[in-house]
């Protein structure tokens, strides 16, 4: 379990320093299943964990999807540095029933806040970031007919908490702009016979109903390089904040077409620890 | 063309919507305003103001990682400013008339993450006087436009 080394050793890092505590709560969002901040399956501007400008902070999260005929697992862990640079890991692994085989996929990202802070500037905060995806076994992304088992994402993400605009409730969103080759998230490798688009868009959108809980919405545009009518993916999530140390989520997935399912729907639950 | 008109209906389904979202939220918006007044009278007034800030300055003087910034401050001076700036921010009957914030903090260098521990403070001192959620958000929306003028300066 290559994902469990990771953790292992950065659990041995973290063990010892005090949790980075320079952010108000909830701003860091949760984990994404590609290991940024963000929301479920939109990377979001904000850096991971609660990290300020002089400060640097860890976190570890696993996530588990459970969709009418596929599941989802994803571990992995976050490094904030001076909330200027994140890097994050993350497995997935993803078992297709059907074939009885078990997809692996990693994923190592990078990403730099460029400008702002997502309560206080003036301006949304802005991010820039990377991620590298690569299957560990490709041969079901093959018979798939894609043609590559690795690839790069690229995304520019926007967010904004808008305080108390809402009838008095604190309102946040997130713009992200990716670029990717990937089929299913990667799952399904990269790039494939038809021509699709390679920039994609991708929001979410959240209320606090309480300082320690949000509830919101988020949604991930994806392309038809295999031609199997990949859809959309929809999500609608409850985040709770209890404290620092933790932030648990639940979600609602409506993920469509996935590899000739029909119709995926299913739950999503996931924790990020912070130290 | 056809492809046209439906393009020009979805479009005209997606203003709908916005436009009664919009209804909606302002109609929402304007229960409460006629409800009570000012964010200044929704706060509690005056009396809540000098509760809250002198709840503040208790807090804060049993905080060790913040209390050296006010080593050098004169407390009254400080209370009475803040309660003046409070009450002109939530729109009383107040006008400041005190230093800028940029006078104040300048040579303090508050950083991102001391700047973050006093408004926690704050908020669980609003907390404490009942004021509710939805009121001390407002609160924060008038307070956090200063932070450019208090901290790393």
């Amino acid at each position: 379990m290559r994902w469990a080394k990771y953790v292992t050793l950065l659990f041995g890092l973290f063990i010892e320093a005090k949790a980075a505590e320079g952010k108000l709560l909830a701003t860091p969002g949760t984990s994404s299943i590609d290991g940024s901040a963000g929301g479920g399956i939109v990377p979001w501007a904000q850096l991971s964990n609660y990290a300020s400008d002089d400060e640097w902070g860890g976190s570890a999260f696993c996530s588990g999807a459970a969709l009418s005929d596929y599941r989802l697992n994803v571990c992995g862990a976050q490094l904030n540095l001076f909330d200027r640079l994140e890097l994050s890991v993350a497995e997935q692994a993803f078992p297709v029933v059907a074939t009885d085989t078990m997809i692996k996929q990693s994923v190592l990202g990078m990403k730099v806040r460029l400008y702002g802070d997502v309560v206080y500037s003036r301006w949304p905060q802005m991010s820039v970031g990377v991620m590298h995806k690569s299957l560990s076994d490709d041969a079901v992304a093959q018979q798939l007919g894609a043609s590559e088992s690795q690839g790069n994402d690229l995304y520019f993400a926007v967010s904004k908490l808008q305080l108390g605009a809402i009838a008095g409730y604190h309102w946040f969103w997130n713009v992200t702009t990716r670029y990717s080759e990937a089929n299913q998230n990667g799952l399904l490798g990269y790039g494939g016979p038809e021509h699709s688009s390679r920039w994609h868009f991708e929001a979410s959108s959240a209320i606090f109903l309480t300082p320690h809980m949000a509830v919101g919405y988020e949604f991930k545009e994806k392309s038809q390089n295999l031609g199997l009518g990949e859809s959309h993916w929809r999500t609608a999530f409850l985040a709770w904040f209890p404290n620092k140390s933790m932030t648990v989520t639940a979600a609602w997935l409506n993920f469509g077409s996935i590899a000739r399912s029909k119709s995926q729907k299913g739950v999503y639950v996931s924790i990020t620890g912070y130290f | 063309m056809c492809q046209l008109r439906g393009t020009f209906k979805l479009m005209q389904r997606f203003f709908r919507s916005v436009t009664l979202c919009i209804t909606l939220i302002s109609l929402f918006g304007c229960q409460t305003l006629h409800k009570r007044n000012s964010l200044y009278q929704q706060f509690g007034g005056q009396a809540k103001i000098e509760h809250v800030i002198d709840a503040f300055i208790l807090r804060i003087g049993a905080n060790s990682q913040i209390i050296h910034y006010f080593s050098d401050s004169n407390i009254s001076h400080f209370r009475a400013g803040f309660i003046n700036h409070m009450c002109a921010l939530l729109e009383g009957p107040c006008e400041y008339n005190g230093d800028s914030m940029v006078q104040i903090h300048t040579g303090m260098n508050i950083n991102e993450r001391d700047f973050n521990l006093v408004v926690e403070l704050f908020i669980n001192v609003m907390t404490d006087a009942h004021i509710p959620y939805q009121i001390q958000n407002k609160v924060l929306a008038k307070l956090a436009p200063l932070r450019s003028k208090i901290i790393e300066i």
